[in-house]
């Protein structure tokens, strides 16, 4: 059988890969890729606590994280097109207009 | 039929010799390896899984080759025409044949083509064909690969990520037909999956289980096939599985008087066969879902009665036989509708296809969902039917009665399409014609024609 | 070790390994393709679990819509690669794999003593049980996230219109 902590451990290296790609990306799609990741971690994290438990909570939380996820991504990608459309680039440092 | 009869008992018995060879297998392998399983576990779950999957790829590598011809020698009929002929008795070499060819072909890549992707595509495309197989039944319990209890939504799952390889292969390309063919057909399969999973919802409700082979329980419990509860639901599936599997009157993304060859343009050789049989095993695959949930999968009224009148010993063995052989039957008749429909209708208009989609084949779904809940519910008020552990049980009136209420909830069902689509011009060529005003037509009419 | 646990490492590896490619590679296509191993891993492992739902839904929701998005816009918008441009803070990029180790280090110091009330059984996460207590206690949460997904659905439509001349 294996142990709860493994799936925690393995739920904490994802998240942290995920952390790291959101910070060292510059491109904005592999920024939101790296952002679904994180969720998959919690989502594991989320699973696992559900199933060793014996409760259903965890796992109808992930059914709203999906949802959540999805509607994420839908918008995100949506303003990436539009960010394109203007300013031709999809570089997150490059859309600094709001910066002093 | 001495051979089949033996394989068929051979199917029945095997995990006990089976067993005894993965013994004596054990006995050779390191210790270090076998140590963490049981040779029983190992029979079971690997070695028994292996040989059927290799049994069913054969199976269906075979049916697919010879739905290739079967689709020439059929659109030949149909056009009057012999077709394939020459290769072997009646052409019946023609698939063998064109595998050669196409494998000794040489296999080009476009010097602009991403050389990851566009040898990762085809591999994508034909992996997610080929796993759905693994939940199908094909017949009583141990004729089938593995009977998961989430097989629908296994197959569903599969089946979005199978999109991936066609939009890949279009991309990766490089090259401005395959792009297009790609996106159009990736936009097709999503909107009308969305379609499929809807009009499954409503199967459910009288299924009650996710599972292929309860699917067919279910039925067989009941006695009835499920097309008969869920008509509307069965035309909705047909349809967006003919879309899904981007066939004829949808093969809009391999137009080839529009778009050359779709997605599959710069692909050659072995690997646009490789595209051709995953194409081909989707629609193998979707016929026998569509037996499967809708036409009883393996199971026909009244073999049970000739199970019993068998002795105690072959009861079993006949039991797959027949049913082996009329889920192979219905699945036929399927895909020779799926070939028919190709010969005989036009191809849609792509915003017509879409329209399709959205706006007749959805609020189809929905709508039946809602009907079908509503009669269940009232079945179930009226006393027409039970749910005992999750299986329904019902008297003949009960049947009677959903399958009347299920063709006449025809009738809601096309009232509401009417009533959405009533000022919708795409399928009213007539209405397209005069709305133009004539001053803004890009194509003028030459002089010798009146302006309808 | 046991086969579960072979298992296990198995999975953990391709969701690692996906993971790390992500941030690895340069092209967003080959980012996507790697994420969406890694959810094939992850499915996986829920399965493993007993939460078959989930297992599908992962699938279904993750690499059969938003991942299809994903590829779509990366198309549409016909993104190659990441430009070869120095990154304005360079160390920054350095530090990110020390800090990440130490991230992770100082969660699985965090977890790696928690123990499961019970052992996993395979009934916990079938369709039925997951579909019986969102349809009844947790109806609202439910049906709340519908209204989200229709709010994201009408937002991202506006944004991504084109405006009329």
């Amino acid at each position: 059988m294996v142990p709860l902590s493994w799936y925690l451990i393995l739920s904490a290296a994802l998240f942290a890969i995920g952390a790291v790609g959101v910070f060292v990306k510059n491109n904005i799609i592999s920024t939101l890729l790296c952002l679904e990741l994180m969720l998959n971690a919690a989502n594991l994290a989320f699973v696992a606590f559900s199933i060793f438990q014996g409760t259903i909570e965890g796992q109808l939380f992930v059914i709203l994280v999906m949802a959540v996820a999805a509607a994420e991504a839908g918008v995100g990608l949506a303003i990436v097109i539009a960010l394109f459309r203007n300013r031709e680039t999809l570089d997150v440092d490059e859309s600094s207009l709001l910066k002093l | 039929m001495m051979i089949q009869w033996l394989w068929i008992t051979a199917l029945h018995v095997a995990p006990k010799w089976l067993e005894s060879l993965v013994e004596q297998l054990f006995a050779a392998l390191p210790v270090w390896l076998t140590s963490n399983l049981t040779p029983t576990d190992a029979t079971d779950f690997i070695v028994w899984p292996l040989l059927q999957i290799g049994v069913m790829l054969l199976i269906v590598l075979t049916v697919v080759a010879y739905l290739t011809l079967a689709e020439r020698k059929v659109s030949a009929w149909i056009q009057v025409r012999v077709g394939p002929n020459r290769t072997g008795p009646l052409g019946l070499l023609q698939p063998a044949a064109d595998g050669i060819k196409l494998l000794i072909k040489e296999d080009v890549i476009p010097f602009k083509a991403d050389k990851v992707v566009f040898t990762l595509a085809p591999i994508i495309s034909m992996v997610c064909a080929f796993i759905v197989l693994a939940v199908l039944p094909y017949g009583p319990h141990y004729a089938s690969i593995t009977n998961i209890n989430i097989g629908l939504l296994f197959i569903l799952s599969v089946s979005s990520v199978g999109v991936l390889g066609i939009i890949l292969g279009g991309w990766a390309s490089n090259s401005k037909y395959p792009l297009l063919g790609a996106l159009r057909s990736s936009a097709q399969m999503v909107s009308y999956e969305a379609a499929i999973g809807l009009t499954i919802v409503s199967a459910l409700i009288f299924t009650r289980t996710f599972s292929m082979q309860g699917i067919v329980e279910a039925q067989r419990s009941l006695g009835v096939w499920f097309i008969l509860f869920l008509f509307p639901s069965f035309i909705v599936f047909l349809v967006s599985a003919v879309a899904e599997t981007n066939r004829a009157p949808f093969d809009l993304a391999e137009a080839e008087s529009e778009l050359v060859g779709g997605f599959h343009t710069e692909y050659s050789g072995f690997r646009f066969s490789i595209f051709f049989i995953a194409e081909y095993t989707n629609m193998v695959v979707v016929s026998a879902i569509a037996a499967t949930l809708y036409l009883g999968g393996w199971y026909v009224p009244g073999m049970d009665w000739v199970a019993a009148q068998l002795p105690a010993a072959y009861r079993e063995a006949a039991l797959t036989l027949m049913g082996v052989t009329a889920f192979s039957i219905k699945c036929g008749a399927i895909l020779y509708l799926f070939i028919w429909m190709r010969w005989t209708f036009p191809r849609y208009r792509y915003d017509q296809l879409m329209e399709l989609g959205w706006k007749w084949l959805m609020p189809a779904a929905l709508a039946n969902i809602v009907l079908t809940a509503t009669i269940f519910i009232l079945g179930k008020e009226l006393g027409l039917v039970r749910s005992v552990k999750g299986v329904l049980e019902m008297a003949w009136q009960g049947k009677v009665f959903f399958t009347v209420a299920g063709f006449l909830s025809l009738f809601p069902i096309l009232a509401l399409l009417n009533a959405i689509n009533r000022n919708s011009r795409s399928f009213n060529l007539r209405a397209q014609r005069t709305t133009i005003p004539l001053s803004t037509r890009k194509v003028k009419l030459s002089p010798g024609v009146k302006p309808a | 070790m046991t086969f579960q646990q072979l298992l296990f490492i198995g999975f953990a590896a391709l969701v690692l390994g996906g993971g790390i490619a992500v941030v690895l590679l340069r092209n967003p296509l080959y980012g996507a393709f790697a994420l969406i191993t890694s959810f094939v891993g992850l499915s996986a492992l829920y399965v493993m679990m007993g939460a078959q739902f989930i297992g599908a839904a992962q699938i279904v929701v993750y690499a059969g819509a938003i991942m299809m998005l994903f590829v779509f816009v990366i198309m549409l918008l016909n993104v190659r690669a990441d430009e070869e441009r120095p990154p304005r803070h360079r160390f920054l990029v350095w530090l990110a794999a020390p800090l990440a180790l130490l991230l992770s280090a100082g969660l699985w110091l965090a977890v790696a003593g928690v123990q499961g009330d019970r052992a996993p059984s395979g009934e916990a996460g079938t369709v039925e049980r997951v579909g019986k207590n969102l349809m009844t206690r947790y109806l609202l949460p439910f049906e709340l996230t519908s209204v989200l997904i229709l709010l994201a659905v009408v937002g991202a439509l506006h944004l991504a219109k084109r405006e009329k001349e």
